[in-house]
Formats: C-alpha cells, sequence, structure tokens
C-alpha cells in the first residue's frame, strides 16, 4: 500500500478537527561479526504509522505497524477517542499548514537492494586483515532504505525516501584496541580497506604500552570522539523545549563568544555532505540553524509547538516524532561542525605534551547546564610527545565541560566524517583542544 | 509451523520463530497539561536459522503465509551469506522441548482501569509537585505494556506467554542560575515491573509529591557534595543500578566471549576467573533469577525456550556464575539459564539481564548511620557511566546528605562517587536486612545492533562501602 492510501484512508476515518499522520517504512538488514567471523545476521521490514487527533485542543496520538485498511480507521478512530479524553490544552495552537520543501535526493538503488552476500563480502575484508596480523575484529554492517512520510488534515503532504549505509570495526590484540566508523547514503562511502586499515593502525601503535596519570592534557580527538562533544551538545540543550524550560546550556549565554572563534557548530538537513532530510516529522522544510557561529552563541531549534508559544519565533523544522510518552521537544539530526585548515598529522607535530583519542564511551552529564561530562576514553588513547606518538595508554575516565574544551580549541581539522548516531548523523572534523580534564585512569 | 518446516527444507539444522503482539498504552503530564496519551501496537513474527555453523534472522510485520514463505527463505539466505566468514562449530547443547503457557501473576490488569482515572491521578500528583514555587518543570507519566509471546523450535518447544508491566515516574526540576536540580519519584528511571495496576498504586505518586518538590528546591541552596575519599552508603535504588552496570553487564558471557565487543564491550569476569575470583566482600551474595514476583525480568520462559530459574552470580564474596544463552553456556561447558530476550518480533534474543540482585543483610538502616562516623548517604541516579570492560565507573545522585558522627545531616547536592569494580564491592562491610530490601525495575537497558532496549529488575537494600572517592566534579 502507499502512502497516498495510508493517509487517504486515516484522514478520511477521523472525525477529529485535525488529524495528522506520519509513516515510517523501514526496510533494514545489519551483519555483526566477532572474533572475526559474521555471528549475528538479521534483516527487518516494518511500518509505524502515527496518527494525532486534535479535538479543540486537546491531541491524542496512537501508533501500530498494522497497514490494513480496517486497522487504520481504527487507529485514526482510536487516536480521536484518546483525544476526547483530555482536558483542554490552551497551549496547544493546532497542526502546522503546509509549506514549500526543498527537492533534495538520498535514495541509491544499489544500497537498498544490498544482499546479505554483498555484506558479507565486506566483513570478510575486514576479519581477514585482523586474522592475518593475527588480531580479532568485530563490527557491524547496515544497509537498507526508509521512506518518512507526513500528511495532515491542513494539506501537508511530504514524502522522503532514503537509504543508509554505515560500518563499524573494532581491532583488538590483547589490551590494544582500535576503531573506524564510516556512514553514507551511498554503499561506495564505505571503503573497506581503508575501514579495516584506520583501526589496525591504532593496534599496531597500540602494542606499546606507556604511561599517563590522570590531569590537565592537551587533546587531539578523532571525528569520532568530537561527535560526542556535538551529540551531547544537542541532547543537553539545543532544543528550544530546552530553552524554554531553562534547561539549557545556551540559557543565558546567547549572543555570547563562549568558545573558540574558528568553531561554527550548525544543524543542515539539506547539506548533502551528510545525510540529508528536508523535512520534519511534522513535514515543516528544514532549515539551517547555526547554534554556535564563530564562537558565539547562536539559537535553539524548534518544532511548531515551541516555536508557536513566543512571538515571533517559526518552526526550524526539527520536530520529532510525535509520541505518547511525553518528548524531547525539537532535536537537530542533522549535525556539522565547520572544518578548518590543519590535519591530524599537523596537530600531533605542534603538540609537545599530550593525548590523542579516538573516540569516547558511556559519556553521561554530570551538570547540564555547564554541559560537564564524565565517560570513557576507548579503542586507543594514544600518548604524544615531542610532536610524535610515543605508544598507548590505558582507557581514561573524564570529567570536563565540554563549553570550557570547546574554549580552547587550538585546530580543527579539514576534513568531514560522516557518522550515523541513532537517529542523527553528525559530520565532524578531528580537532585539537588546548585542555581536557581526566579524573582516573583504568587499571 | 510453517516457518520452521520451510527452514528445515531449505537446509537449516535449527530454526525458531516468535510470534509478538504488544501493546503500550501511555500517559504523559507535564506542567498541568496532558504532554501525551497514546497507544502503541505492533504485531509481527521473527525466524531464526542455523545453517550448518552460521546464523540468519529475519521479519516482518505481515503475517501471511506467502510472507512467512519469504522471511524464512531470506533467514536462511542470510544464515548462508553468515557462512562466508567462518566461525567456530556452533552447539546448542540439549535439545529444548518446553511447552506450556504463562501469564503475569495480577491483581489488576493495567487496561481495564481507565485512561480517565489515570489521567486524574497523574494531573492530582503534578498539582501537588507544582504547589510548590520553586518548581520550574513538574512532570509524570504512567505506562501499561501486554507482550502476547509464542515461541516455537524445531526440536519441539512450543511455548505462549502474556507479560503484563505497568511502570510510571514523576519528577520536579527547579532551576536558579547556574543551578539545575531534579528529584523523582520512585526513582530516576521509570519505575516498572512485571504485575498489574497495583503496582502503580503501590507507588503513591500524590503522596510523593510535595516531597520531591521540596527536595528538588532545597538542592539549589544545598552545599556541594565534597571532593574526598569517605565512607559511602548507597540507597537502594542507587545501589540497584550499581548492581546492573558492575554486576549484570560484565556477568553477560557473550560480553567475555567478545561478542558484544565493537558496541557493548567485553568484561572483566574472563572465565579463569569462574569459582576463583574475589569480586566482593563475604557479605557480597548476588543472584540472577527470572522468578522472583514482579521483576522486569520475570518471565515464564526466555526467548530460547527455557525455563525460568534462580543461579547465583557472586556467593560470599566469590564470582561463580554467568549469565547466559543455550550457544555460549555449551562453549562453557554448562546448560543455560535462561538468559535470552530480545525486545520485540523484529530482533534476535540476546544474553540479557533478568533480574540481578543483591541478597540482604543483617543490618538495620539505622544502626549503619548510627555506626558510620564520617560518610555520605547517596540516593537516587542522576548520572551513570562505566567503561567498556565494566570496570571503571563514576556515578551521580540526586541528592546526597552528610554523616557526622552517626547522625544524618546536611543535604547536599551534585553528588557522584566513582570506583574500580571489585575494589568498590570488597568494601562492602554492610548491607540492610529484608525489611530495606525493595525489587527495582529498569525498563531502558541497551544492548546489541539494532540496539535493543529491555527491562530489567535489581532488587536491593542499602549497603555500606570504605574509603570510596566522591565529590568527583569540577
Amino acid at each position: 500500500m502507499n502512502f497516498r492510501e495510508i493517509a487517504d484512508t486515516v484522514l478520511a476515518a477521523s472525525t477529529s478537527n485535525e488529524t495528522e499522520v506520519v509513516c515510517i517504512r523501514q526496510d533494514e538488514s545489519l551483519t555483526r561479526f566477532a572474533n572475526n567471523h559474521i555471528h549475528q545476521n538479521v534483516t527487518e521490514t516494518n511500518y509505524e504509522i502515527t496518527v494525532r487527533c486534535v479535538a479543540g485542543t486537546r491531541v491524542g496520538t496512537a501508533v501500530s505497524n498494522d497497514i490494513r485498511l480496517e486497522s487504520l480507521r481504527t487507529l485514526a478512530r482510536r487516536a480521536g477517542e484518546l483525544a476526547n479524553l483530555q482536558p483542554e490544552n490552551p497551549e496547544f495552537k493546532g497542526l502546522p499548514g503546509p509549506s514549500r520543501l526543498e527537492s533534495t535526493m538520498a535514495f541509491d538503488r544499489e544500497t537498498a537492494s544490498c544482499t546479505p552476500a554483498r555484506r558479507a563480502d565486506g566483513v570478510g575484508i575486514v576479519c581477514r586483515k585482523a586474522a592475518s596480523n593475527g588480531y580479532t575484529a568485530a563490527g557491524s554492517m547496515s544497509t537498507g532504505s526508509s521512506t518518512l512520510s507526513v500528511a495532515n488534515s491542513k494539506g501537508v503532504f511530504a514524502e522522503f525516501e532514503t537509504t543508509i549505509a554505515d560500518a563499524s570495526t573494532v581491532v583488538m590484540n590483547g589490551t590494544a584496541s582500535g576503531w573506524s566508523h564510516v556512514s553514507g547514503w551511498q554503499l561506495d562511502a564505505v571503503n573497506w580497506e581503508n575501514l579495516a586499515d584506520e583501526a589496525l593502525e591504532k593496534v599496531r601503535i597500540g602494542q606499546k604500552i606507556v604511561e599517563a596519570e590522570p590531569g590537565e592534557w592537551t587533546v587531539i580527538l578523532d571525528p569520532f570522539a568530537t561527535a560526542d562533544l556535538l551529540g551531547m551538545l544537542a541532547f543537553d540543550g539545543m532544543s528550544g523545549l530546552a530553552y524554554q524550560e531553562e534547561r539549557s546550556w545556551m540559557n543565558g549565554r546567547t549572543g555570547q563568544g563562549m568558545m573558540s572563534p574558528d568553531v561554527t557548530i550548525y544543524d543542515d538537513g539539506l547539506d548533502m555532505r551528510g545525510i540529508p532530510m528536508p523535512f520534519d516529522f511534522e513535514g515543516q522544510p528544514k532549515h539551517r540553524v547555526a547554534m554556535i557561529e564563530n564562537g558565539v552563541c547562536g539559537n535553539p531549534v524548534y518544532d511548531s509547538h515551541t516555536a508557536s508559544r513566543r512571538p515571533g519565533l517559526k518552526s526550524t523544522g526539527h520536530a520529532m516524532p510525535p509520541s505518547a510518552g511525553g518528548t524531547f521537544g525539537p532535536l537537530p539530526l542533522n549535525l556539522f561542525m565547520e572544518t578548518g585548515t590543519s590535519n591530524v598529522e599537523g596537530m600531533i607535530r605542534s603538540t609537545k605534551r599530550g593525548l590523542y583519542i579516538t573516540r569516547f564511551w558511556y559519556t553521561r552529564p554530570v551538570h547540564p547546564r555547564d554541559v560537564v561530562v564524565t565517560g570513557m576514553t576507548r579503542d586507543g588513547t594514544l600518548l604524544v610527545q615531542d610532536g610524535e606518538i610515543v605508544g598507548a595508554t590505558k582507557s581514561m575516565r573524564f570529567t570536563q565541560s565540554y563549553l570550557e574544551a570547546l574554549a580552547g580549541v587550538a585546530a580543527i581539522g579539514d576534513r568531514l566524517r560522516v557518522l550515523k548516531a541513532g537517529g542523527a548523523t553528525i559530520g565532524v572534523p578531528a580537532i585539537k583542544l588546548n585542555q581536557f580534564r581526566f579524573t582516573s585512569a583504568t587499571r | 509451523m510453517r516457518a520452521i518446516n520451510t527452514a528445515s527444507m531449505l537446509g537449516a539444522r535449527y530454526a525458531d520463530v516468535r510470534i509478538i503482539t504488544s501493546r503500550n498504552q501511555s500517559i504523559a503530564v507535564k506542567d498541568g497539561r496532558v504532554e501525551g496519551l497514546g497507544d502503541f501496537e505492533s504485531i509481527g513474527f521473527g525466524v531464526r536459522v542455523l545453517v550448518g555453523n552460521a546464523w540468519g534472522f529475519a521479519s516482518s510485520a505481515e503475517i501471511t503465509a506467502l510472507e512467512v514463505d519469504r522471511v524464512t527463505a531470506l533467514a536462511v539466505e542470510t544464515a548462508k551469506a553468515s557462512a562466508k566468514v567462518p566461525g567456530e562449530p556452533v552447539n546448542l547443547g540439549a535439545p529444548v522441548t518446553s511447552t506450556g503457557q504463562y501469564v503475569t501473576p495480577l491483581r489488576i490488569d493495567p487496561f481495564s482501569v481507565s485512561l480517565e482515572s489515570k489521567l486524574a491521578m497523574l494531573l492530582d500528583a503534578d498539582s501537588r509537585i507544582r504547589r510548590n514555587p520553586g518548581v520550574k518543570v513538574a512532570e509524570s507519566s504512567v505506562l501499561a505494556v501486554r507482550h502476547d509471546k509464542i515461541f516455537a523450535n524445531s526440536e519441539g518447544a512450543f511455548v505462549e506467554q502474556t507479560i503484563f508491566e505497568s511502570g510510571g515516574s514523576m519528577s520536579a526540576t527547579a532551576v536558579a542560575g547556574n543551578e539545575i536540580q531534579v528529584r523523582s519519584h520512585p526513582h530516576s528511571f521509570r519505575q516498572q515491573g512485571t504485575g498489574g495496576w497495583e503496582y502503580i498504586e503501590d507507588a503513591d505518586f500524590p503522596g510523593n509529591a510535595e516531597r520531591i518538590a521540596a527536595e528538588a528546591v532545597a538542592l539549589l541552596t544545598a552545599e556541594a557534595c565534597p571532593s574526598k575519599d569517605t565512607t559511602l552508603i548507597l540507597g537502594s535504588s542507587q545501589l540497584a543500578l550499581q548492581i546492573h552496570e558492575s554486576c549484570g553487564h560484565p556477568s553477560e558471557l557473550d560480553r567475555v566471549y567478545g561478542t558484544e565487543a565493537a558496541f557493548a564491550g567485553r568484561s572483566f569476569l574472563t572465565t579463569e576467573k569462574l569459582n576463583g575470583f574475589r569480586y566482593g566482600s563475604n557479605l557480597v551474595n548476588l543472584t540472577a533469577d527470572s522468578v522472583r514476583p514482579t521483576g522486569l525480568g520475570t518471565f515464564g520462559w526466555d526467548d530460547e525456550g527455557i525455563p525460568a530459574s534462580s543461579t547465583p552470580l557472586v556467593r560470599e564474596g566469590l564470582f561463580v556464575g554467568y549469565l547466559m544463552s543455550r550457544e555460549t553456556a555449551s562453549t562453557l561447558g554448562v546448560e543455560s539459564n535462561g538468559c535470552m530476550r530480545a525486545d520485540g518480533w523484529n530482533r534476535i534474543p540476546l544474553i540479557r539481564m533478568a533480574n540481578v540482585s543483591l541478597e540482604p543483610g543483617a543490618w538495620e538502616l539505622d544502626d549503619i548511620i548510627a555506626d558510620t562516623d564520617d560518610g555520605i548517604f547517596m540516593e537516587t541516579n542522576r548520572s551513570w557511566s562505566i567503561d567498556d570492560m565494566r570496570y571503571n565507573f563514576q556515578f551521580g545522585t540526586e541528592v546526597g546528605y552528610e554523616i557526622k558522627k552517626g547522625k544524618k545531616g546536611r543535604l547536599l547536592k551534585n553528588c557522584t562517587y566513582a570506583g574500580i569494580t571489585p575494589e568498590f564491592w570488597n568494601s562492602c562491610d554492610a548491607i540492610a536486612n529484608a525489611k530495606h530490601w525493595k525489587l527495582w525495575g529498569t525498563p531502558n537497558c541497551g544492548k546489541g545492533e539494532p540496539m535493543q532496549t529491555i527491562g530489567t529488575g535489581h532488587g536491593a537494600s542499602p549497603g555500606r562501602f570504605r574509603n570510596v572517592r566522591v565529590g568527583v566534579f569540577r
């Protein structure tokens, strides 16, 4: 059944003042490997139909994966009944109307039809390379397609089909490990040879163990680690809802210089270097929003509800899927950090004493307002002395304000790495930070 | 049985199929408004096959004969592709032939309670929180879940289960200047268990609303947690999370064998440590079970058809057991203790904690405090982080209290503590008795790729730990 039929069925069955239907179709496969062999290999075909019915200012939501006609009609009636049960919510200003959407394309037929055998061929390259060095590889490769479709009774009708290819590996030998990860909407974004070599190189360096004590360090972050900084800043305060509830790190800082002037962080659903998404889960066009522009704090992102709370605000196209369990509010799902002019080799050469970090792990906010975060390094924490890597240390724990860290950016890499992170994609370069606080080392 | 027969005909030496219908009803209230009210329903099936020594899995939301044939063939094709990068021979151990039915024991079907009365309870609690003018955001929610699951395998197993879950949470957030303070009830993750609406009634949301509001506001002006090594007493719900992260996860045998290395990570509890490693002090007894009433890991059979059971993980401080699947147990030379669960029809089962609990000790909580000359009592998780080996951890709590000369004193904010897992558990010198023991639910445990989120249960009473680093904060 196509989305036009689904939307027509739901909208015709609804007796509410306003009705919205969001459909996410997923056809996704994932191959996992560990100990140099494939141990899990899965595929899924599914739909998620979310119907939002509005009665006055009351909103009911019903979700199902059953696309049979009678089930869709039942879903519409159920959402309407749930709306009718509630007290009025004067803050709700109605569903948004249609807006002009930019045309963009992020669908690759080869990626959509990738077979398990083809994924296995790629995985085999990494496993054989690791095994031939006496190392062990683990990781995953996912391919698939999905379609986001949104329609409402005010005339919104939007559909966008996209593909995804995502591969990552950790290669290990004793206490040494290395990591690589790459994502894109085309299968050829994944170069298996490069993926394996990048992880293998860290393992080779990691054969030499050196000691590093906790304390203040200059750090060089691979893009995998830089991505964690952006992800945490997004989760901890780039939402217009968090800003309105004064839970955001942006509160009281808008317009202020708070990071190094070289730092620009923005969300852009139309940037073809990432995995584009031209509209949000309300069918509203995605606009570029700079949360940090040349080190100065900009604005959070909004959906139609948070925008309607303040005169002069408009949705920036960042609504998340409607949820019956409460909401995080709008979120940036296409994050980028502007590239600079440096590179990792140059960052290492210019470092007297520092740590080169592959990625962060299990990071959690400790103080949300200052974005103080704790977490571990993982899969390659390398000691740099006098401009050279001299060996690998054991993983270290940090407790650090990401805002303070980004106020001391010494260099930004010139290459962007696109990484899938949950439902979002993040495009980031390597960066060098003057100061980063490590609070313990793993024994 | 069509899927199993088809898989066998196509060359599978083992196959299982799960058909699952799930219903989830959520209500969320925020600042006097209904934030969300809705139903979620999902139905589908998944077929898992073993062809030679290679696994394949495929799933679909469409349950028709034609789709069953397509999906089963795809599962077999996927397994054959897995064989292109082969591993060691797979041994599943003794055949599993379980049959029967299981329904979660409950007093009140959570779907039989009217939405109006659920909403009224939440709005009452919400208004009580907002009576305190210092509260910036008041949030509360309840959830009712029902899973109808059918499992069958090519060895003759056929089991049907209906699992009910009820859960909810509420919180008060206070903001002043650069401080954001939160107090939650019953704890900061949604408190959830297998059971009926009585589970929510027992949590008494309205009766705790004003308390959490007052505590959140008081925290804004409280002293910050000092930085030092000291005696730490953890409340029951924080200790439950400590168990989850530093005992439950490292006991998962798939992590030990490296099959989660790229994502969730590995474990420091390697197999040579079994029956010989001192994980904790003599007081520490940790049990994995799937039989305790109301546990989020309580069921009739796991998703490989293994019956629910109870096994020790740590006995008098000695590490003695793992959480296992059929395949990993066989590699270790033992039988599975039934820890394989999937979070839906579209996911393969993985080794998951069921209920992992710290058995109660002999102390009264008041006596532990009275016996502590200098220390801090911390309760209700606010942040949690642990390394990929489950060794180096740092947790933060919503609230802390200074303990001086055997008495609970000043309120402390922004409390954190850090340590190394076996050192921490070996420093345990007091555990409160069964009167203070509570089985908590952790509804959001993530593992696997694609990510699976599943509920686990953890029972604990408060415990005391010596020489712990606290106040790890900048």
